[in-house]
């Protein structure tokens, strides 16, 4: 403190400023605890970093049109779409030339079927073309000879799409995933019949919260017992919590088909019981409900084990002195154990409700066409429409949302009142 | 603080059992009048804090019956017994501030602000905690959360307070300065207060009367000063303060006194406190501050004694000696600044007076 006060530096023995000396020892540390955890470090920045960093990145990566129609792209730059008029012969010229080398590389029809993301047709428009380039006669004028080989080539939309993407980034992947495009006047939304991106992101978020609170309200007695019962007993139910933990996740969605289903053990019972008619029985699955009975089921244990392990600290003399100070059995629970519990309410509701968010099996299984998530479309671009930039797009919304939500969080709840145990 | 009278506790044959195999509180009777400092004090597991427990009404009685005001409560549940509680480790709640905490007993009683507001300065106040109404307990000392969770278990004026060890957490000097502290709050306030502790000193210093527990039983009900006189048996002569045991045979008995022989043949005269019949085994309880080295013929005792240790301990000395082949025997010479005389290894005269040596049962 003094060395500030009097102006003076203090120094080590042999003369070194003390604040330097202190810095060296302190990196060396730093080094040493670094040099510990490298392994993990690079394993991790390998396996798990850098896929999602370059997943992220395919989200606006676009240099496709520029790489194929390089003479294309550059010739389009000074073509204004709003003119409503096809661009002139230069345009069509370095097509041509263009064509003929993504022909000969065969590249085309990659080309094609990516910007028949964009607008349908152009993916057989290229291919069509293509066929025809051979045969098309290398003194010009192109114009015609195109617009002869595909009629849409006269579209000024098709050429709006080639410019659209020419650049080699693209917001066009993001547009798409908010439902919306860039038309002529600028981003606009699509027509309402083909929005589906926001519905699901809306739906995910509400059955996730729906699929938390269930969870918090069946764990939260349960948390309880686990915390209040003798040690044996307690361990008892506590194997039961885990028993999901040890069977397989598709096997447990299965066993929900089997029991929800029209022709499943409930409706039977129902029926038996006559509570429920013979024609009227009850739709349980392939369907939001399914997804919420399947997905409570199986995130339970997320939300008892962290309530539990909250619950677990708080000792019941807590509870016995506000009944000592004349509080009923409601109230000590209330104004006394419960406060104290929130930590956990907390920890539980982040866990399972992140857990659920990005949810994919078991909606895929039971959730049918309106139970299932944003994280069901998402695959279905990975691995059926191979459209790779907008399940990352599509992605990279999905972790802004969580991350937003979990700021908010923090904001009211406060995360270090979020305690595991 | 309103002065509060005090209630009436009586626990009437009272037995407890956790597991139905042991008895953990066996036979209990015990009166407390209104006003009164009861501790039952005895080593850990002796059962008291189960007493406290079934008072409170967090363990219900086995057998028998315990009545408050002449009331009987066993089916009285806790919030509705009105019993104020210091818990060992306070339990004060941490969610809640310091006022908060004391206004919580009046809450639920659905008191109105202004005078909740009222009573809680003033408890802070009798604590001398005034200005730390809005600290959480976290914030607070060891001393200072005490004195707030004696203060939370008066504020609502409770006729009966329990403590339970509630100074075991403290230093040594704090849980003295505390135990005068809770001792003029109860002379002021005029509550009943029951106490337990393990600790024989804060039982001598606080209490009215002191219950000592050992194995579910009340070994001696008596005032402090009795206690530590005339201990009615050896556990009672062992537990409260320090004490030299000398084992023998009763060889005969002559109304309150009788002549006891050590295993070395060694003659003592005790006063006769609790054997029956000459034959009996039996111990000699003998405060180590009683014993004599100025030695006169008309004592009652007297016997040669090796010097085994001396101890320096500033205001007095303790001399460990060898008498009759115990050589755990200890002496307190008072230090009156003459040069120390004895040596280890000599051999002197002691001697004390039959009142002071007490023949007591056997066991221990
Ligand atoms: N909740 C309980 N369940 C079973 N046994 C208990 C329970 N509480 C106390 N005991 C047993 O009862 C005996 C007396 O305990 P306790 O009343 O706490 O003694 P103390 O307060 O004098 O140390 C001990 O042997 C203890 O093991
Ligand atoms: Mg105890």
């Amino acid at each position: 403190m003094s060395d500030t006060t009097d102006g003076q530096v203090l120094t080590t023995q042999d003369g070194k400023p003390l604040k330097a000396a202190l810095a060296k020892a302190l990196r060396r540390e730093k080094l040493r605890a670094l040099l510990l955890i490298a392994p993990l470090l690079i394993f991790v920045l390998i396996t798990f970093v850098a896929p999602i960093a370059d997943m992220l990145f395919r989200s606006v990566e676009n240099g496709i049109v520029a790489e194929t129609l390089p003479k294309t792209a550059f010739a389009l730059r000074e073509w204004d779409p709003g003119s409503g008029n096809v661009p002139d012969e230069e345009v069509f010229a370095a097509l041509y030339g263009d064509m003929v080398v993504a022909v000969g590389e065969k590249k085309h029809t990659r080309l094609g079927s990516r910007l028949n993301y964009e607008q349908s047709g152009i993916s057989s428009l290229f291919r069509k073309t293509g066929r025809r380039i051979k045969r098309m006669d290398e003194a010009g004028p192109f114009t015609e000879q195109f617009l002869d080989a595909d009629k849409k080539w006269g579209d000024v939309s098709t050429w709006q799409v080639l410019k659209q993407f020419s650049p080699k980034y693209t917001d066009g992947y993001f547009l798409n995933a908010f439902d919306a495009k860039r038309g002529i006047d600028g981003i606009e939304m699509k027509p309402a019949d083909e929005r589906i991106y926001m519905l699901l992101f809306g739906r995910t978020l509400f059955l996730s919260i729906v699929i938390t609170l269930a969870c918090l309200v069946l764990g939260y007695p349960i948390a309880f017992l686990l915390a209040a019962l003798p040690l044996r007993t307690s361990n008892l139910l506590m194997i039961l919590v885990l028993l999901p933990f040890w069977t397989s996740l598709l096997v447990r969605t299965s066993a929900w088909k089997v029991l929800l289903q029209q022709q499943g053990v409930i409706n039977d019972f129902l029926v038996w019981t006559g509570l429920v008619s013979e024609a009227g029985r009850l739709v349980m699955i392939n369907n939001q409900t399914g997804t919420i009975i399947a997905m409570t089921h199986i995130l339970l244990p997320f939300m008892i084990l962290p309530l539990y392990s909250v619950m677990k600290t708080i000792s019941p003399t807590y509870v016995r002195a506000a009944k000592s100070l004349g509080a009923n059995d409601w109230t000590a629970f209330w104004r006394v154990y419960f406060p104290q519990s929130v930590p956990g309410i907390g920890a539980g509701a982040v866990l399972a409700f992140i857990l659920s968010i990005g949810y994919y099996i078991t909606p895929e299984l039971v959730g049918g066409t309106s139970g299932i998530f944003i994280s069901n479309r998402i695959a279905y671009h990975i691995s059926s429409s191979l459209n790779w930039g907008l399940a990352a797009s599509l992605g990279t919304l999905l972790l802004v949302a969580v991350l937003v939500l979990f700021v908010v969080y923090d904001r009211i709840v406060g995360i270090d009142n979020v305690k595991l145990g | 603080m309103a002065n509060t009278r005090g209630a009436a506790v009586k626990y009437d044959s009272v037995q407890k059992s956790y597991d139905g195999e042991t008895l953990v509180v066996k036979n209990l009777n015990l009166d407390i009048p209104p006003g009164e400092f009861l501790t039952m004090l005895g080593p850990s597991g002796s059962g008291k804090t189960t007493c406290l427990m079934m008072l409170a009404g967090f363990e219900p009685a086995t057998h028998g019956e315990i009545y408050l005001n002449d009331r009987p409560i066993n089916n009285v549940p806790p919030h509705k017994r009105g019993i104020g509680m210091v818990f060992q480790n306070y339990a004060l709640f941490p969610h809640m501030t310091v006022a908060e905490n004391l206004a919580f007993p009046l809450q639920v009683r659905n008191m109105n602000k202004a005078e909740q507001e009222e009573k809680v300065q003033r408890a802070l106040e009798m604590v001398e905690l005034g200005a730390f109404g809005n600290r959480r307990p976290a914030q607070l000392s060891g001393g200072q959360q005490q004195r707030v969770a004696v203060a939370r278990a008066l504020v609502f004026n409770p006729e009966l307070v329990l403590m339970d060890e509630p100074l075991g957490a403290l230093d040594k000097q704090l849980r003295e300065q505390m135990q005068y502290e809770i001792k003029h709050i109860h002379e002021s306030l005029g509550v009943t207060v029951v106490y337990v502790t393990h600790d024989q000193t804060e039982a001598l210093t606080m209490s009215d009367r002191v219950a000592v527990f050992n194995d579910g039983i009340i070994q001696q009900l008596s005032t402090p000063d009795d206690l530590y006189e005339d201990p009615q048996n050896s556990f009672v002569a062992q537990f409260i303060g320090e004490n030299n045991k000398l084992s023998g045979k009763v060889i005969d008995i002559q109304g309150e006194e009788c002549l006891v022989e050590l295993g070395d043949g060694t003659q003592l005269k005790a006063d006769r406190v609790n054997v029956s019949a000459v034959g009996d085994q039996t111990t000699l309880s003998l405060r180590p501050e009683r014993v004599e080295f100025d030695t006169h013929d008309s004592m009652d005792n007297l016997v040669n004694a090796r010097v085994e240790e001396l101890i320096y301990l500033g205001d007095h000395i303790r001399v460990r000696m060898n008498v009759a082949g115990n050589d755990e025997f200890i002496v307190k010479v008072r230090n009156r600044g003459e040069k120390r005389t004895l040596n280890v290894g000599d051999t002197v005269p002691l001697g004390w007076a039959l009142n002071d040596c007490k023949a007591l049962d056997a066991v221990v």
